[in-house]
């Protein structure tokens, strides 16, 4: 057997894979996008109808948000907790990354213990506090389901940034707020453009967390799902779920555009 | 600039004591290079200059008349120069010149003509605007020393800064960076562990060992007169001649060597450069190793003393190993140093 043969042959298993998991189904999903009776025109409608419009910017916003909280809570935690040693940091730390273990169905339920009509903000100050079943609700959840991500990201980016580039800011008379600014955050960029993507596109997927807090929550995982399971509407939704698809798709390539540009300038 | 230091000391919470009571004084425009190998406690004491290092209570460090024992780095005026450089990736060569003048609100017209002034100190003019990242390893060098510099520090620092280049390109440059260390005129200290570097640059070398000084002197000094054995072999690889001590000979394996009357009970050490291939010469022995370096042979020779003498031949041919050699070492080429468990202060 010739060296070519043996490497086609170890490349076989990922060819079957990405054809029958990735290419596949998406070659599938943009087809039956096709097949109703406005054929392709159903994008032109979906462009049309202002509530999916609505919807998707709906959703890339509270996206947007997340990504940026979960960013700033996280860098913050991130830079101290692997700057500082104290007694009870590994307690702390498995803490904040347990809801790594939950699914979004779980998010959901804690938010609507804490937010919900019955929850334990309502219950200490009746009658005003219910924000569990509208977009706060769906953002905190979110939101608590990024940290963990980001921070470990943040943490690992930390722990390799050259410690001499702060001291020598340090004597050339930087104060520490100015450190932050021209050292720290230049060095950590490429990862935090890297964890805020991910966040990011795992806000504009979720499912889970939107289902359990309400149905009509206009997130656009939710539409295509009340399209698809309510009004039978397969062209539609897989219609959308490309929409979705190539927003998020477009959306990172900026980011990692602008992350690769960041990466260059620092070496 | 005077930098006094006095009984600065090192203790980690650990225990270890990285730096032992260490005193010493750097006259203004002096180069003081702190010698030893890794581990002794040149680079603590560096970085407790600097202000990176909190030393033990009772410890002191003056710059002039000013005691900034207690002073935070940021406000102690330093320039240091790391050994990775410590360059700042995302900003150019003129950014990272001009950052120390930037943080200190210098205005604008000011800055831009001092970083220009630096620039052409040292020879980066080309460079002015380029990633620090496209530079070279002696470029990177030269911007580092140029950015501690830039804002008239009182002290300049310097923790190994040629380590980072590869060997060939570390002999040019440090004769460049001694050139511009005196063009600057700044009172410096400079970290290394390697002796060349040291002779080359420094008005004066603190070696260190075990974070203790065991010597400061001009290089000469140390050179021809080492206090201990440690510096004599640290500095310019002195190699001990183990014998029995008589008036006026020292009675080795290899023959009688004549020595001052003088000597009395000492160590004796004798340096490869000073011993001779002579065929009248007092001491024999058998030629073992025969290595060629460009510019002399170096020799390896058994039987003189108990470990392997090594001798620098000029000539243009060597014996070959195996063949018996006799030898001639000058009585003012000796080093005597009290015997080893009688150290001076």
């Amino acid at each position: 057997m010739t060296n070519r043969i043996f490497v086609a042959l170890c490349l076989l298993p990922l060819a079957v894979f990405s054809m029958a998991f990735l290419a596949l189904p998406i070659v599938r999903l943009v087809q039956a996008s096709g097949e109703s009776a406005e054929g392709w025109g159903i994008y032109l409608q979906i462009l049309q109808t202002p509530r999916y419009l609505q919807t998707l910017l709906q959703t890339v916003l509270v996206s947007f948000a997340v990504a940026l909280t979960a960013l700033a809570i996280s860098t913050t935690a991130g830079l101290f907790l692997a700057r500082n040693r104290f007694p009870g940091r590994g307690a702390l730390l498995s803490i904040l990354t347990l809801p790594l273990a939950f699914p979004g169905v779980v998010i959901g339920f804690l938010i609507i213990l804490l937010g919900g009509r019955q929850g334990l903000f309502n219950t200490l100050l009746p009658g005003h506090v219910v924000f569990a079943y509208s977009l706060t609700g769906l953002f905190l959840g979110y939101l608590y389901f990024s940290i963990p991500r980001v921070l470990l990201t943040v943490m690992a980016a930390t722990e390799k940034l050259d410690p001499s580039l702060e001291e020598a800011a340090r004597t050339l008379g930087a104060s520490p707020w100015r450190i932050v600014v021209d050292v720290i955050l230049p060095g950590l960029a490429p990862s935090l453009v890297a964890a805020g993507a991910i966040a990011f596109a795992t806000a504009m997927g979720a499912f889970g967390t939107a289902f359990t807090l309400a149905t009509d929550i206009d997130v656009l995982p939710m539409v295509i799902y009340t399209e698809f399971t309510l009004s039978a509407n397969i062209a539609m939704a897989s219609a959308l779920s490309v929409v979705l698809g190539l927003a998020t798709w477009i959306l990172l390539l900026v980011a990692r555009s602008f992350a690769g540009t960041t990466v260059a300038a620092g070496g | 600039m005077t930098l006094t230091i006095t009984n600065a000391s090192k203790t980690y919470p650990d225990g270890t004591r990285a730096l032992r009571p260490t005193s010493l004084t750097v006259g203004p425009g002096e180069i003081l290079s702190l010698l030893g190998p890794s581990g002794c406690g040149k680079t603590t004491l560096l970085r407790i200059i600097a202000g990176l290092e909190r030393p033990d209570p009772g410890s002191e460090v003056r710059f002039g008349d000013e005691d900034v024992t207690r002073l935070a780095v940021e406000r102690r005026n330093v320039g240091m120069v790391f050994q990775s450089y410590a360059l700042f990736p995302n900003m150019s060569v003129c950014a990272n010149i001009g950052y120390g003048l930037k943080v200190r609100k210098v205005p604008a017209a000011e800055l831009t003509r001092r970083v220009d002034e630096v620039l052409a100190l040292c020879r980066l003019e080309d460079h002015a605007e380029r990633p620090v990242t496209a530079l070279s390893g002696g470029q990177r060098q030269r911007v580092a020393l140029a950015r501690a510099v830039a804002p008239r520090p009182r002290i300049l620092l310097l923790d190994e800064p040629l380590s980072a280049l590869d060997a060939a390109l570390r002999d040019s440059l440090r004769d460049e960076l001694a050139a511009m260390l005196r063009q600057f005129d700044i009172t410096a200290v400079f970290v290394t562990h390697d002796q060349s570097e040291a002779l080359a640059i420094a008005d004066r070398i603190a070696v260190m060992s075990d974070g203790v000084m065991q010597q400061i002197g001009k290089p000469e000094e140390l050179y021809r007169s080492p206090a201990s054995a440690f510096v004599a072999r640290f500095i310019g690889n002195a190699m001990p001649l183990p014998g029995r001590m008589e008036p006026g000979r020292l009675v080795l394996k290899g023959g009688v060597l004549p020595v001052p009357e003088a000597a009395g009970r000492s160590d004796v050490y004798v340096r490869a450069e000073d011993i001779h291939l002579d065929e009248d010469g007092p001491l024999q022995g058998t030629l073992e190793t025969v290595s060629f370096s460009g510019g002399h042979y170096r020799l390896g020779i058994r039987d003189v003393v108990e470990d392997t003498l090594f001798a620098t031949h000029p000539g243009r041919q060597a014996p070959a190993p195996g063949d018996r050699v006799r030898l001639r070492i000058s009585p003012d080429d000796l080093v005597f140093l009290p015997q080893s468990g009688h150290m001076p202060e």
